[in-house]
């Protein structure tokens, strides 16, 4: 059934086989990068994440004062040439907190959104594949959360932590967790009853062999977009909690505090309130512009 | 009893209790997908198991393998009962006893590289090194006609008849002696069906293997098959080798699937005169009392309502042929 003379032919053509499987040897993660790579807006997206990300890194070299320095003599000037931005009413160059900000919004986004996600994958993970029991107690458990709105909760949750950065992160993060867990939960109930899982266990494979191996690797896709959009809502979220003034306590120089701190000006000083609530803009859009060619680039059949 | 039977299944039966109701859950009746069959399949041999989509042929492959666990009976494997057997020696049996699925699409994960996928057997039960595994998998990939250096490669970038290669190979990485195959080309375009059934006969002569075949299509079955069993909702209603299955088929379900097998040949088609089975396959939650064929049945009497008929050997010649209605062998054609 195998020819004779295939063993040579198969040893020539070697070297161009391995180089052209280089290319097609692709994974859905592969595939999903060059498909996204095509996506103009995804990938304006993923360039204002990076850019941000980088502000954020080296905010002390790029910013020209210090976020908490307050200079008397310039208080509430436009912007200029000096003052990119314009100043605040404490004279605090707006340019040098919008960048420093980022800080505090990146961090929010990604730790808030790890937690929720670590919480969510381990929850929806037991809900999903044990099913019955688990599942009725973690989803009613998630019911609860859903009953409330995302920002009420939040603040709930900081009124009785407190205020501070470390609150946000636990408040947004465990609230965040029932929508993960909930999805998770739908793409491994999709992927359980598929054959290859079934014929992971006629094999004898462990429970843990099957979620970690032939699960997670098949249902992960969706938690990545969603995770992805999910850190413009946490950046959202800390900004309206900021703005509350039960988030970052100044002088601290975070997006939503600047907004609520330059609220009473904006009749006169506009700009104090236009630079921090564009930043936040700005972010959240890079970070669904990128979700959304995410999303496109893992279904199979936007190929 | 024989001693060369491999695996022997007696009175397997597989419920699926449905129930209503939220907070006070009660019991509204059951799915009798497998109800109370036996069979027993010779080492060496292929044994078919042929019937409608519906009848209980994958849950009894699923149920052999405990994949689900069966309600009531016995699968008895090499003179053991391994529905008895605890999780350790189950896990052993395991490398004994494959299965091979229908869908070639879903039954390897799109997310492991064919090399992941043939050598995860051997992985799981810890067999060999990484050196030795690679060999073996290159080894299999060659026996079931693939080429060994795409090794590397996701399942989506082969053919549907390359991934049941991949499956065959994936179940033949332990060296088993009874491969339960699961419809293993139904889902495969006919010329492509006859390359991976040539391959799996070529495999039983090579490797000694002993195949439960499993289809709804009587011909691909004929092909492979020594022995066969029909079944019709849950129950086998003939049992005969195959030969005398085609020949001399004694159940008129039997006459009916055989008559719904097209010939090639259009004049002999015209001419012959066709059974044509009337109505659906009724609900398995609440099957017809009596013979389960008798609404569908061209040949059903008062009796057939009434009492269920056993499976019992008709058969002249000594070999078996046994059939389950109380008109065994009366032609049904008009």
């Amino acid at each position: 059934m195998y020819p004779e003379n295939r063993e040579p032919e198969a040893k020539e053509e070697a070297t161009p086989e391995l180089a052209e499987s280089k290319y097609s040897r692709s994974s859905l993660y592969k595939d999903a990068w060059r498909r996204l790579r095509k996506n103009k807006l995804a990938m304006l997206g993923f360039a204002i994440i990076i850019l941000l990300i980088l502000i954020a890194i080296f905010a002390p070299l790029i910013a020209p004062y210090n976020p908490t320095e307050r200079i008397k003599a310039d208080s509430s000037l436009g912007p200029s040439a000096k003052h990119l931005f314009g100043t605040d009413i404490l004279g605090r160059d707006i340019f040098t907190r919008v960048i420093f900000g980022s800080r505090i919004s990146i961090q929010v986004g990604i730790v808030a959104v790890g937690i929720s996600l670590t919480i969510g994958l381990f929850f929806g993970a037991l809900a999903g594949y044990f099913g019955n029991i688990p599942d009725t107690i973690i989803m009613r458990l998630a019911d609860i959360f859903f009953a409330f709105p995302y920002i009420l909760g939040a603040i709930a949750i900081m009124t009785i932590l407190g205020p501070g950065l470390i609150n946000i992160f636990i408040a947004i993060g465990i609230l965040g967790w029932a929508y993960f867990a909930r999805l998770f939960r739908g793409s491994i109930l999709s992927i359980k009853n598929k054959e290859y899982i079934e014929a992971a266990r006629a094999l004898g494979a462990s429970n843990f062999r099957i979620i970690t191996k032939h699960i997670f690797p098949n249902a992960f896709a969706p938690m990545i977009v969603y995770g992805t959009m999910n850190v413009g809502t946490a950046i959202i979220v800390e900004a309206a909690l900021s703005f509350l003034g039960l988030g970052v306590q100044p002088p601290t120089p975070a997006w939503g505090e600047m907004l609520s701190e330059s609220l009473k000006y904006i009749n006169t000083a506009p700009w104090m309130m236009f630079f921090p609530g564009f930043a936040i803009v700005i972010t959240v859009l890079g970070f669904v512009l990128f979700g959304d060619g995410l999303r496109d680039a893992f279904d199979p059949r936007m190929k | 009893m024989d001693n060369n039977n491999l695996l022997e299944v007696k009175n397997l039966k597989k419920y699926f209790y449905l129930r209503s109701g939220f907070f006070f859950q009660k019991s509204a009746g059951s799915v009798k997908a497998v109800d109370d069959i036996s069979f027993k399949i010779k080492e060496g041999e292929t044994f078919g198991l042929v019937g409608e989509s519906g009848c209980g042929k994958s849950t009894t492959a699923r149920a052999i393998l405990r994949l689900i666990e069966p309600t009531d009976g016995q699968v008895i494997y090499e003179g053991e009962d391994i529905l008895s057997f605890p999780r350790k020696k189950m896990f052993d049996i395991r490398k004994k006893i494959q299965i091979i699925f229908q869908d070639p699409y879903a039954s390897l994960s799109p997310r492991m590289t064919i090399g992941d996928i043939i050598s995860e057997p051997m992985e799981i039960h810890n067999i060999g090194d990484k050196k030795y595994r690679e060999k073996r998998v290159k080894k299999l990939l060659e026996i079931v006609g693939l080429n060994p250096e795409h090794i590397n490669r996701y399942p989506h970038e082969f053919s549907g008849g390359q991934r049941q290669r991949i499956g065959v190979a994936r179940a033949l990485v332990l060296n088993p002696k009874l491969i339960l195959c699961d419809e293993p080309v139904s889902a495969l375009d006919v010329s492509v069906q006859a390359q991976i059934l040539n391959l799996m006969t070529d495999l039983q002569k090579e490797f000694n293997l002993t195949y439960l075949f499993i289809a709804h299509d009587l011909s691909v079955v004929k092909h492979v098959s020594n022995n066969i069993a029909v079944m019709y909702l849950g129950k086998i209603v003939e049992v005969a080798s195959s030969e005398a299955l085609y020949e001399n088929p004694l159940h008129p379900y039997t006459m009916g699937l055989l008559s719904a097998v097209p010939i090639p040949d259009p004049e002999l088609e015209k001419k012959r005169k066709r059974i044509i089975l009337t109505g659906d396959v009724p609900s398995p939650i609440d099957p017809p009392s009596g013979c389960r064929f008798h609404p569908r049945c061209p040949i059903a009497k008062e009796i057939c309502s009434k009492q269920e008929p056993e499976l019992k050997n008709y058969s002249e010649d000594g070999k078996k042929h046994l059939s389950a209605c109380f008109f065994a062998g009366k032609s049904i054609v008009k």
